[in-house]
């Protein structure tokens, strides 16, 4: 059986005086790929940034294994780049990489060697989404923090780059806490779920055990439909 | 060649390169605009400067110093964008100025007068531009992660508070020495154009920073040059001379 890696506690976050997260618990073992699902405001990018230290919590967070994360966070997408001449093998290079050991992730995510003089805002929007992969893997990390990966891209990129996380995450053993609204995510590559609504509905558990069509009624205040396979 | 007019080029050469290679970085936060109000505040010093007859540099420097670290104190405290937090502090600074500027002899400081800079004046450039360009080439990386995604920068173990303060260290270096090159109203045009024509051209970060370093010093050596001649002011001949170089840039920009 697999460690326990985080524990949350009667966890909370306060925003401009108005508590945005309360009385949130919760375990993450090893290896989980868990996905936070909820609707638009219901505070998962605010969890995220939490539990990375980016913003002050009330309750417990005990890490028993000492992180070391990658994150690859929403707003980080093509328009932060496009004004530089950031080439690929630039932005390896603020993580003070050499383009050989870029080439090296770069390869893990299916990308081209010719890529690495590429100018990274002028990408595809899939190729981009990939490079980003590439480089918040070549943080070493044992666990991904990844919010919204696949926003800026199409279904079929979306679908290509959770394909790559899913492998990635088996063949390296990493644990992923993944945001996202999409809930054929969830089903398609998730072990565990957190919910959250902005109604403070919550619900943890393996996807296709506790995700039933009232509990997501619940979470996203509306009916949805649901798609097993 | 003239003794005088060799101290000139070689404070111009320093000043201007060193505040183009910085401008790279303003201009990735798109931040280069601060620069000028940071000019302006450096307006009392300089009226002080002027007043008791000492270097407009020496005297601009505490004034932007003074002014840096109230921005960044401001900045953690309030999370006001960086840009509306110098807004508020420079129209302090020019109010200020305008209270004892002798306006007969603002000129100097309005527009800078790099043509009369002594021997120590140009090697406190040398020095201080030198010193700029070696900092900002070693925490270029981090501070423009900290520029492309600050809470990436923050994960990756980088101290965004300690490279804001040198970053706004930097910037109040080389606003002190442009206030000698250009004067207080124009501080902002020895940061931000050098490096927008940079840009233009360039495909590389490395490409990016060498390149707005020539095109700055290329702007000092020209107009001091033309200013020799014409005896018309060095520092808006400067300008002029980036911004003509900007424009023959701009039908090759890679967009």
């Amino acid at each position: 059986m697999s460690d326990i890696l985080l524990d949350v506690k009667d966890f909370g976050v306060m925003l401009d005086d108005s508590p945005v997260l309360s009385g949130l618990n919760f375990s993450v073992t090893e290896g989980e790929f868990l996905t936070v699902l909820g609707p638009n405001g219901s505070g998962k990018t605010v969890l995220l940034r939490s539990l990375l230290g980016l913003i002050p919590h009330t309750g417990e967070m005990n890490w028993h294994k000492k992180p070391r994360i990658g994150y690859l966070p929403q707003g980080l997408n093509q328009v932060s780049v496009r004004d530089m001449p950031l080439t690929v093998k630039d932005i390896f290079g603020l993580k003070k990489l050499k383009p050989d050991e870029a080439m090296t992730f770069l390869k893990l995510v299916g990308l081209e060697s010719g890529i690495t003089n590429k100018r990274a805002g002028y990408l595809s929007g899939g190729e981009f989404q990939r490079m980003l992969v590439a480089w918040v893997l070549a943080s070493h990390p044992n666990i991904l923090f990844l919010d919204e990966p696949t926003t800026a891209i199409d279904v079929a990129g979306g679908e290509t780059v959770y394909s790559l996380l899913k492998e990635i995450w088996q063949r390296q053993g990493l644990t992923i806490f993944n945001v996202t609204h999409d809930l054929n995510i969830v089903y398609a590559h998730s072990t565990h779920v957190l919910c959250l609504s902005r109604l403070g509905h919550r619900c943890y558990g393996v996807p296709k055990e506790i995700l039933t069509p009232d509990l997501l009624r619940d979470v996203y205040g509306a009916e949805v439909k649901l798609y097993t396979h | 060649m003239t003794y005088q007019l060799a101290l000139s080029l070689i404070s111009g050469i320093f000043i201007a390169g060193s505040a183009a290679y910085l401008g790279t970085l303003m201009l990735s936060r798109k931040m280069a605009v601060i620069a000028g109000p940071l000019g302006h505040l450096a307006l009392p010093g300089a009226a002080l400067a002027i007043v008791y007859g000492f270097s407009i540099s020496l005297g601009a420097f505490p004034f932007v110093v003074f002014g840096i670290i109230v921005i960044w104190l401001l900045e953690i405290r309030t999370k006001l964008a960086m840009e509306a937090l110098t807004a508020i502090v420079f129209a302090t600074g020019v109010a200020t100025a305008f209270l004892f500027l002798p306006i007969d002899k603002a000129e100097a400081a309005l527009v800078g007068d790099v043509s009369k800079v002594g021997i120590y004046e140009t090697l406190a450039s040398m020095v201080l531009g030198t010193l700029v360009v070696v900092v900002i080439n070693r925490s270029y990386s981090k501070i423009m992660l900290i520029n492309i995604h600050e809470d990436v920068a923050r994960t990756e173990g980088v101290n965004v508070k300690l490279y804001n303060l040198i970053y706004l260290s930097a910037i109040a270096i080389t606003v002190a020495l442009g206030v000698d090159l250009v004067g207080g109203l124009m501080t902002a045009a020895l940061v931000a154009i050098p490096a927008a024509a940079a840009r233009n051209v360039s495909r590389t970060l490395g490409q990016f920073g060498v390149t707005a370093g020539l095109f700055g010093a290329i702007s000092a050596v020209v107009g001091i040059l033309v200013s020799t001649v014409t005896g018309l002011p060095a520092g808006p001949l400067v300008i002029l001379t980036s911004a003509i170089i900007f424009l023959a840039t701009v039908p090759v920009a890679r967009v």
